[in-house]
């Protein structure tokens, strides 16, 4: 039942369809779409989980065979590690987060009935399902799935001859990359076009929710990056298979000459990471929107400083686009590039941060309530915060020196990119499960499930900065060779047993999620009792979002605790009460 | 279950700063004149990030404690934030992170930005799938001519480096693959791969930097104690990154001449 | 809580529903949705540019004299590609005359006018884009004869590759253009004709927009 202030009464511009095919295959629905793009991510999570604990089990047991597959070769370990990255990277980080929620509410939160272009929005998912297929096929050509890593420098990535899985299997994962770069930029323009042209009568940008924000941002920076890996892809498949030479000089493989001269393997790094690093921006800042979200609901509080956030979102984004070099800080670029870079680096943390003050500053004076979508908001602030200390190690490049390419960094990315990300992922699925399926998630089993991650995360991360410190170098398929490493054993197989109890737990998620779509207690509309234009809704939201209504904003998105406010929250679209200064 | 949070996200703090504090496990000896600087700053940065890491976990644990909802009477507060605040820990933030990299200036500088002194041994390092071969110049002090249609990696020694026998500067050039260098004096490496890219790094001496095909990249370090320090390849190179390792061998002048002369003699 | 269901006057900003948005607003938000799909395809017309100046700068080691020497040398460009210039350009004129003429009859009380009496400037479009096509073909060729293929030098690798990725994209808008044909043809409404025909007339122009760039950079930038 549609709640609060609407205008008149408008049929929306597409009838619910009917077919099966129409409903749920080929569906136009941006709930639809944003529920396929989360499956797919779930899928590939699991596939991603799957891959690194076979990594982990190989670092510390590496002689040991394993059922059904069989050794783990190094050229094995290293195919896994690729995939690993490339699955989670895109097919997880930059799919559930922005195609998966963002799709889904979005359109809501700014009082739209769908996206701007429902067509381009259902080719955008079935591209990015399509480039799936064509990564996981890599598995199973002949040579199997690249080692070059999910960063894929040539001339590693660029000769056929470089190593076992550098055939077929590297050129189905350039094309899955560039597939998905297709994707990705159709759903970027349908974000950005919704968010400037959709929004309901009084939803200003200011109006807006953090989550919106995000995605918007989140959008932007997708829309000017991915062309850019989409053309780094087309270059590198032309040296793969055109005898072109953009990245390749004159190399030797085994004593044998190949034929390509003059390339540069230095600008496939420049422009991989121009793309690169706006891409763990693009990984991130739903999270952060969600995070946003999720303290001012749950601590019944304005979000400590709204304007704040949205700059510091656009700082990050549009410093995002000038510091790539952090990651070449060693690749043989000018040292003065690189601390230009650098000093650019060490900036961005500081709209990174005003955003951790304003998260605890929400907290502070709050009246918090510990439901699992509020775990998760505050692991996710822990994580971020964790993650985002070992930054300024390795921003500054005298530290990189011993620190780039260790386990450091390692730690660094998965604590602030991978598992944040991750929490925000969590985070919004209880959170917005009970209105995606009209039932609440079980709240037993998504403590269980908070406790596992949260520990179980720290447990994994936390010491690879340890082992990191001590120049363990990542990519290496086994510490048995070096002397030095040898003694960082035990730590490994702490990290390892950790990463099986991690992930034993996540099975209490997967199967949480599915036991309350049809077990789950009755979801009210607005059991959280939410402020946002989706908590106004039926549950589930009808074809056309609102019932045929228009909503009519009136306050902002973080109204709670007013005071002489009969309740401790003011929707959004009510006229009644407004609110002070908003 | 704000208390168990609490406890939770103290105690994983506190042990983990305390595994930092008590250096269980840290960075490896340092054995160059650059690690002292470098490590000092490392320092500094670890005080002051741990700082701001312990007092954030510290007050978010805190407030999730402090602020759960307990009665029903207690409101929250009400309000959009503070704008002296953002102001003031913008300007904080700002001032210490560009402030500690902008400290580090001069460090890197001296590691980077000014080339190897005159008189410094030079050594050029060549990385290939998947081993590390090291060239010294000989009397003439002049590396020979190198050919890619020469190289034979099968062969070892000077084939590997593809050097051409007919360029004069080539008769006196050693090639090894055990990487010696005597204490106390600068020494020039020029890197260069054949292949694909590949990390010089090793750990003691502070040092780490790409190899890349196509590329002859000129780097210094100083060793300051003799020892046997390992050289580990620091960039994905293939199915034998892992076994890609090295051995630097820093003696004293006497031994280093020694050697160099006893592998001149090998030559004739 | 509140719940009143007053109406609101729809005015021009209110109509943000798709079935009941009025033309203007319409149009406005397929244009505001191909500028911002346009900045993602410059975005990689830009790569490929620095990707062009980056190599052409680019030493490169001779093993022959064991020096670094520049290897680029400039393609000789056929003198075909200067007539398919002149054909994309005629064509893009052809474009905004079907476009100018479906947005007034959009416009216009008389919707219901009929095509047949009238030059078929949007067919003339899609032969004159594909002629430009085949034209481009027809330079690979003559390149190929000449004996500069993809993989000759960097230069002609670069010649095929911006060649090769603009006519990927023109491509793509003469399927556009054909679908604007059979919606025509179809009779289907002129309101969403009208906008297909001014979303694909914009981008093709921005093609031949960037024909002429990718031609300067091929031909003076050296």
């Amino acid at each position: 039942m549609a709640t609060g202030e609407f205008a008149g009464h408008i049929p929306h511009a597409h009838a619910a369809p009917q077919s099966f095919i129409r409903k749920w295959v080929f569906s136009l629905d941006h709930k639809v779409i944003g529920l396929q793009y989360y499956f797919l991510a779930l899928t590939a999570v699991f596939v991603g989980m799957f891959l690194s604990l076979l990594m982990r089990i190989h670092l510390v047991w590496p002689g040991v065979s394993l059922p059904l597959i069989g050794d783990i070769k190094p050229e094995t370990y290293l195919s896994l590690l690729t995939m690993h990255g490339t699955i989670m990277v895109f097919f997880v980080l930059t799919t559930a987060p922005q195609g998966g929620f963002g799709n889904y509410f979005l359109p809501i939160q700014i009082g739209a009935a769908d996206m701007a272009f429902p067509v381009l929005n259902m080719l955008s998912f079935w591209v990015t399902f399509v480039a799936f297929l064509v990564l996981i096929a890599a598995f199973f050509v002949a040579g199997g799935a690249p080692l070059h890593g999910w960063t894929g420098y040539p001339p590693l990535s660029a000769l056929q001859s470089a190593g076992p899985g550098e055939g077929l299997g590297a050129d189905l994962w350039v094309i899955s990359i560039a597939l998905f770069c297709i994707g990705a930029l159709m759903s970027a323009l349908n974000f950005i076009t919704t968010t400037l042209d959709m929004r309901a009568k009084g939803m200003s940008m200011m109006r807006m929710p953090l989550t919106c924000w995000a995605w918007f941002i989140t959008a932007i920076l997708g829309l000017l990056a991915f062309g850019v890996l989409f053309s780094a892809g087309i270059l590198l498949l032309l040296d793969r298979n055109a005898g072109t030479s953009f990245f390749v000089p004159l190399v030797t493989v085994n004593g044998i000459m190949a034929a390509h001269k003059g390339g540069s393997p230095l600008l496939w790094q420049h422009l991989f990471w121009f793309f690169g690093h706006p891409e763990v921006y693009i990984a991130i800042l739903p999270a952060m929107g969600l995070c946003s979200q999720l303290v001012s609901v749950f601590s019944r509080k304005p979000i400590f400083g709204y304007k704040a956030m949205v700059y510091a979102m656009l700082s990050i984004g549009i410093l995002g686009f000038m510091v790539w070099g952090h990651h070449m800080f060693m690749s043989g670029i000018s040292p003065y590039t690189a601390f230009g870079m650098s000093v650019m680096t060490m900036a961005i943390g500081v709209p990174s941060a005003i955003k951790t003050f304003n998260w605890i500053g929400t907290l502070w004076g709050g009246k918090i309530r510990f439901t699992p979508p509020m775990l998760f908001a505050i692991g996710f602030v822990s994580l971020f915060v964790t993650g985002g200390i070992s930054g300024p190690f390795l921003a500054q490049p005298v530290l990189d020196i011993p620190l780039h390419e260790t386990f450091f960094v390692i730690a660094h990315f998965h604590l602030i990119m991978g598992v944040a990300s991750i929490f925000g992922i969590f985070a919004a699925t209880y959170y917005w499960f009970p209105k995606m399926f009209g039932r609440m998630m079980n709240e037993r089993m998504a403590r269980l499930h908070f406790w596992f991650s949260f520990v179980g995360t720290y447990a994994i991360f936390m010491p690879m900065h340890y082992t990191g410190m001590a120049a363990l170098l990542r990519r290496y398929s086994q510490y048995t060779e070096l002397a030095y490493m040898h003694g960082l054993a035990p730590l490994n197989k702490f990290i390892t047993y950790a990463a099986f109890i991690t992930i034993a737990g996540q099975f209490i998620f997967l199967f949480n999620l599915f036991w309350s779509m049809k077990r789950g207690e009755k979801a009210s509309d607005n059991p959280w009792e939410a402020t946002t234009l989706e908590w106004t809704t039926a549950t589930p939201p009808p074809h056309d979002n609102f019932g045929g209504l228009t909503p009519v904003v009136y306050n902002g998105p973080y109204e709670y605790s007013v005071p002489g406010a009969p309740q401790d929250y003011l929707m959004q679209t009510d006229a009644a009460t407004k609110a002070v200064g908003h | 279950m704000g208390l168990a949070l609490l406890l939770v996200i103290w105690l994983i703090t506190f042990i983990s700063t305390f595994i930092f504090l008590a250096k269980i496990w840290w960075l490896p000896t340092g054995a160059s004149a650059a690690a002292a600087g470098i490590d000092h700053h490392f320092t500094v940065t670890f005080i002051l990030m741990g700082i701001v890491f312990v007092a954030a976990q510290v007050f978010l644990g805190l407030f999730v404690w402090k602020y759960r909802e307990q009665n029903s009477s207690r409101k929250a507060l009400y309000t959009h934030g503070n704008n002296t605040m953002e102001i003031a820990w913008t300007v904080l933030t700002a001032v210490l992170f560009i402030g500690l990299n902008w400290a580090s200036k001069p460090l890197w500088a001296s590691e980077r930005f000014d080339p190897a002194k005159s008189g410094a041994v030079q050594v050029e390092v060549t990385g290939m799938q998947f081993q590390w071969y090291f060239r010294y110049p000989g009397p003439d002090g002049k590396f020979g001519a190198t050919k890619p249609e020469l190289i034979d990696p099968s062969a070892g020694g000077e084939s590997a480096v593809g050097l051409d026998p007919a360029d004069p500067a080539s008769k006196d050039d050693v090639v090894t693959g055990t990487m010696y260098v005597p204490v106390n004096r600068e020494v020039e490496v020029i890197l260069r791969a054949h292949d694909v890219i590949h990390s010089f790094f090793i750990p003691s001496m502070r040092f780490k930097q790409d190899a890349v095909p196509g590329l002859a990249i000129h780097m210094h370090f100083t060793p300051i104690a003799t020892g046997d320090y390992e050289i580990a390849c620091a960039e994905l190179c293939g199915l034998g990154h892992y076994k890609m390792h090295g051995m630097l061998k820093v003696v004293s002048q006497e031994e280093y001449d020694k050697w160099l002369a006893a592998r001149e003699a090998e030559k004739q | 809580m509140q719940e009143s269901t007053s109406t609101v006057s729809l005015g021009h900003r209110e109509d943000r529903w798709r079935g009941e948005l009025n033309f203007d607003s319409r149009m406005r938000r397929a244009r505001l949705g191909l500028a911002i799909g346009l900045i993602g395809v410059l975005m990689i017309f830009i790569s490929f540019t620095s990707a062009y100046v980056v190599r052409q700068g680019l030493p490169t080691f001779d093993p022959a004299t064991n020096t670094l020497v520049r290897d680029w040398f400039s393609v000789r460009l056929p003198g075909l590609l200067f007539l398919n210039t002149i054909v994309l350009l005629l064509s893009s004129g052809t474009m905004e005359l079907a476009r100018r003429r479906t947005l007034e009859d959009a416009k216009s009380a008389d919707a219901a006018l009929s095509a047949e009496s009238r030059i078929p400037w949007l067919a003339l479009t899609v032969l004159l884009g594909l002629s430009f096509l085949v034209g481009q073909w027809t330079v690979w060729r003559e390149l190929g004869a000449s004996g500069f293929y993809i993989s000759t030098n960097p230069s002609s690798s670069f010649t095929y590759l911006l060649t090769g990725m603009h006519g990927a994209h023109l491509l793509g808008g003469i399927f556009a253009l054909l679908a604007a044909g059979t919606v025509t043809l179809l009779r289907r409404p002129i309101e969403s004709r009208a906008v297909l025909i001014d979303i694909a007339g914009w981008y093709w122009h921005f093609m031949a927009a960037l024909w002429v760039y990718i031609l300067c950079l091929l031909e003076f930038a050296h």
